[in-house]
């Protein structure tokens, strides 16, 4: 492959410590060198818009890519597509699927695919227990052996707190965490949308917040018994942000997430235009305001760790039935990077390398994944942002098989420039006609 | 407040999205439509040609035979579809049955719907006007006109009247509907039920919201009975039925504490020694049937007032 | 705006009507009264007071809402529904001799809307029909049996009566 010498990018790496006009050589889809005023010798030189601002490949550590079993909804190739499109070098798949990822030969055949597509990195992630049904523990270390970087039983929480006990200690021996979806099915019952005054008045069956805190207080509660690590999926709840803040400080192995949709939108959304779109239906809901300024606090002073899309395709003609029956998620690969630009740099609530430590450095470190950060000798993975370049959301034009964003229209600050994987450049902008460059 | 001329939306989806004006203009139609039953012949011309279609997912005798007594009345033809549950049940979702019956271009539609939001979505997809006939939890809206028509037949007004509600409060979508309606037009709403089953949202509205049933009925003007349906004793929500009488149940001894001349109402039906005793049911405050008889007349009010004006309000 | 017919006018054409209703039907044997609404009611109200001072008999009187019978309720282009009115016959129309009152009678069309009311009330003897104006141009084949004044009109004008009970004066004026 191509010798390539990136000139005097503006690079943000936390992790290397650097921030900065650097220049990257890479040869062979290897970062070779990085420094200042490197010698070109040979390498085909490209400079890059003013604007352009180069971090490690970003990580999506909650994606649902449907194959194999509901490949009406994503695929394998059309996901990793869309992880590229939204500037994700690298997405780590959640195992319900059909079958459920539960045997190394699910994890094999998930990770042919990903290699046939060539996009996006794929990195299985095997069920807690058999058919992810509570019962039995799957084989972990075959499924480790096999690809995966985590467990989880994610659609459903890990069932009981024995079974959550087994699981960290098993897969501590892999040093591997498990991925909780926490919530109690009791005290979710047939809910449908946040419990609060919103849903009581559209007459929508609620989730308390309790129904995910009080499972995320048992995580915590047997991460401090079995010393092992477990990361909190999707958290919504400042309830539960609370328990996360608690376990940290007691030094407990646990770690959370969020979504961009959970810290920019709340249940106010279910009454927008005329009510009940279920664009605006997912599970855990959209909740008060009181719960999304609370996890953009948690942003901001580090409870949380990582932000994950949770992209959850859904065919139109499951969305469109009745909001009761409707299958609850969202896309989010391709509006998460717009809608953290926006809604958290641009608006002061972080900056770039904060952001850089949420959307790579932390996912790569907790799934002990390679990448995170620029290093000579290592795959360049890259992902080039455009911070200051508008976006406008366009439902029907996303890569993804499915539609299913309540953002389509928004007009947002921070586009995703190009995305690099292993030194090939597999997306690039079309909107930015000066990174044509980098094809 | 100065009463509407016209309503402004196609539909009537919900009373959340009604102004007072609005309101009182359904009530003063329906005034004038109560005499068509004193006829002997009980028919006016006016929707002549028009085809309404009465689309009920779930089952309901009263306020389907409601509906259509008032459609007959106005010589609108009207057609009727009874279908089991939701698009799960059925195997036809809510959108082909929708674009199915468009294909029929039928000029209103009467929906009542399992699922809270049903009637939204069918507007979105219909060109009709769309009658909410009960949508899940969420809204019943004719039901409540017909309850404001009736409190305002017997007491002249609705303003500053105390309002006890009384019941499942957390499922009734025959709640919220009133709800809406008597604190736009100003009356005292109070809700009562047990803990378990009240719902979000309530005070915000400035309804005062109490587990007492004494409290709630103490120099009540109206007192409105909703149904307890058996399955809540399922659903952990209450022990049982002689408990909710004992603490819930309307009895003459608590009737006795509401206001003098208190009216009882229920959306009907009944559920007899549960929430409410025969004897009050049956006794001088109960208006359960004059509600019923309002029915017809409220619904004859919204379907005139829905037809006309179409090329403009489109 | 001109006034055709002042306070003193109006009332004699009214006494005037109530002896012609007397001398055609030979007697209020059977008469019954039904004002439409709006105007027509007071009207009919005080027909039914000159009746009753000739023959000391009181005649029955009703009053009749005909906009649920109009034939140009749904073809609104601009608009809100028009407001409806109770309708109030309280006494049997069988048999009876029945007088239609009215304020103006222009196209017709209200008329026809009025028999058609009266209609599915039962079956009268006979109808007939007062009015206190006829501005003609008629579109349907409607005549009035009692006419207060014949007051000839173009289309673009418009007629306005104008009664004690409802506006505080008896006058009737023609603009345009």
């Amino acid at each position: 492959m191509a010798l390539i010498l990136l000139k005097s990018v503006n690079l943000v790496d936390p992790v290397a410590g650097r921030q900065g006009q650097f220049d990257l050589l890479i040869d062979g889809g290897i970062v070779s060198r990085i420094g200042r005023d490197l010698p070109t010798d040979g390498a085909r030189v490209i400079e890059l818009p003013a604007g352009a601002v180069v971090t490690p490949g970003l990580i999506d550590i909650h994606v649902h890519l449907r194959e194999p079993g509901q490949e009406h909804k994503e695929t394998i190739a059309t996901g990793t597509a869309s992880a590229v499109a939204g500037g994700f070098t690298a997405v780590a798949c959640m195992p319900n699927t059909d079958p459920v990822n539960d045997h190394a030969s699910v994890t094999e055949f998930i990770t042919k695919r990903a290699a046939e597509a060539a996009l996006a990195r794929v990195y299985p992630i095997g069920a807690v227990s058999i058919g992810s049904r509570g019962d039995q523990l799957t084989e972990i270390g075959d499924l480790r052996a096999a690809g995966c970087v985590a467990i989880s039983d994610d659609g459903r929480p890990v069932a009981t707190a024995l079974l959550m006990r087994r699981a960290l200690e098993y897969a501590s021996m892999f040093g591997m965490p498990v991925i909780d979806h926490c919530e109690d099915p009791s005290l979710k019952g047939d809910g449908v949308a946040h419990e609060g005054a919103v849903a009581s008045l559209l007459g929508l069956r609620g989730i308390p917040g309790a129904a995910e805190s009080v499972m995320v207080e048992r995580d915590a509660s047997i991460a401090e018994l079995t010393g092992g690590r477990v990361h909190i999926a999707h958290m919504s709840a400042r309830q539960s942000l609370r328990a996360v803040r608690a376990g940290k400080e007691r030094g407990i192995g646990i770690t959370a997430e969020v979504t961009p949709h959970h810290f920019v939108l709340t249940d106010e959304a279910l009454k927008r235009n005329g009510g009940y779109d279920t664009n605006t239906k997912m599970n855990p809901p959209l909740r008060e305001e009181a719960d999304r300024v609370a996890m953009v606090e948690g942003l901001r002073d580090g409870s949380i760790d990582v932000i994950a899309t949770d992209h959850a395709p859904h065919h139109a003609d499951e969305k469109a039935l009745e909001f009761d029956i409707a299958p609850f998620g969202i896309v989010g690969l391709e509006t998460a990077v717009p809608l953290c630009v926006d809604r958290l740099v641009h608006a002061g609530v972080i900056g770039l390398t904060r952001l850089v430590e949420l959307l790579s450095a932390n996912p790569a470190r907790i799934l002990g994944l390679p990448g995170g950060t620029i290093a000579e000798g290592a795959p360049a993975d890259l992902t080039v942002l455009m911070p200051d370049v508008d976006v406008t959301v366009r439902a029907s034009a996303l890569r993804s098989k499915s539609k299913n964003t309540p953002f389509d229209g928004w007009t947002l600050k921070g586009a995703v420039g190009a995305t690099i994987v292993g030194g090939r450049t597999v997306f690039v902008n079309p909107d930015v006609p000066a990174l044509k460059v980098l094809r | 407040m100065t009463t509407a001329t016209a309503l402004r939306s196609r539909h009537l989806l919900g009373i959340a999205d009604m102004d007072p004006g609005e309101i009182q203009l359904v009530l003063e139609t329906a005034l004038a439509m109560k005499e068509v039953a004193t006829r002997p012949i009980k028919k006016v011309p006016t929707l002549r040609g028009r085809t309404i279609i009465n689309l009920f997912f779930e089952p309901s005798t009263r306020t389907r035979m409601s509906f259509e007594l008032a459609e007959k009345r106005l010589s609108a033809d009207t057609l009727g579809m009874t279908t089991a549950g939701s698009s799960v049940v059925k195997g036809e979702t809510l959108s082909d049955t929708a674009r199915t019956l468009e294909a029929m271009a039928p000029d209103m539609i009467v929906m009542r719907h399992a699922s809270s939001g049903a009637a939204h979505q069918l507007a979105r997809i219909c060109r009709a006007s769309i009658i909410n006939a009960g949508d899940g939890m969420h809204e019943h809206p004719t039901q409540a006109l017909l309850d404001a028509f009736t409190i305002n037949e017997r007491k002249g007004r609705l303003a500053g009247l105390r309002v006890a509600i009384v019941g499942d409060l957390m499922h009734s979508r025959v709640l919220r509907s009133n709800v809406w309606l008597l604190t736009k037009m100003g009356a005292q709403v109070c809700a009562c039920a047990p803990a378990t089953l009240v719902p979000h949202g309530l005070t915000e509205l400035g309804v005062e919201v109490t587990t007492s049933m004494d409290r709630a009925v103490e120099g009540a003007d109206v007192v409105m009975m909703l149904r307890v349906q058996q399955e809540r004793m399922h659903g952990l929500f209450l022990p049982s039925v002689r408990e909710y009488f004992t603490l819930f149940g309307l009895t003459p001894e608590r009737m006795r504490r509401a206001a003098p001349e208190a009216i009882v109402m229920h959306p009907g039906p009944m559920n007899r020694g549960v929430e409410i005793d025969s004897e009050v049911a049956d006794g001088p405050w109960s208006v359960i049937l004059d509600q019923v008889a309002n029915g017809v007349a409220v619904r004859m009010a919204v379907l005139y007032l829905l037809a006309g004006g179409d090329e403009e309000r489109n | 705006m001109s006034v055709v017919m002042d306070a003193d006018r109006l009332s004699r054409s009214l006494a005037r009507m109530a002896h012609e209703i007397l001398e055609r039907n030979r007697g209020v044997e059977d008469i019954a009264l039904v004002g439409i609404r709006s105007r027509g009611v007071p009207l009919a109200a005080r027909i039914a007071r000159h009746l009753k001072e000739l023959t000391g008999v009181d005649v029955p009187v009703g009053t009749l809402d005909i906009t649920l019978y109009r034939d140009d309720l749904m073809r609104h282009p601009v608009g809100p529904q028009p407001v409806i009115r109770r309708t109030e016959i309280p006494f049997s129309i069988d048999d009876r001799v029945i007088l239609l009152v009215d304020d103006v009678l222009y196209t017709g069309r209200t008329i026809r809307a009025a028999l058609d009311a009266l209609i599915d009330f039962g079956r009268p003897k006979s109808i007939q029909l007062v009015a206190l104006v006829d501005r003609g141009h008629r579109e349907l084949p409607i005549r009035a049996d009692y006419v207060g004044r014949n007051i000839p009109t173009s289309r673009q004008q418009s007629v306005h009566v104008h009664l004690l009970e409802v506006d505080g004066r008896d006058e009737v004026e023609v603009q345009g």
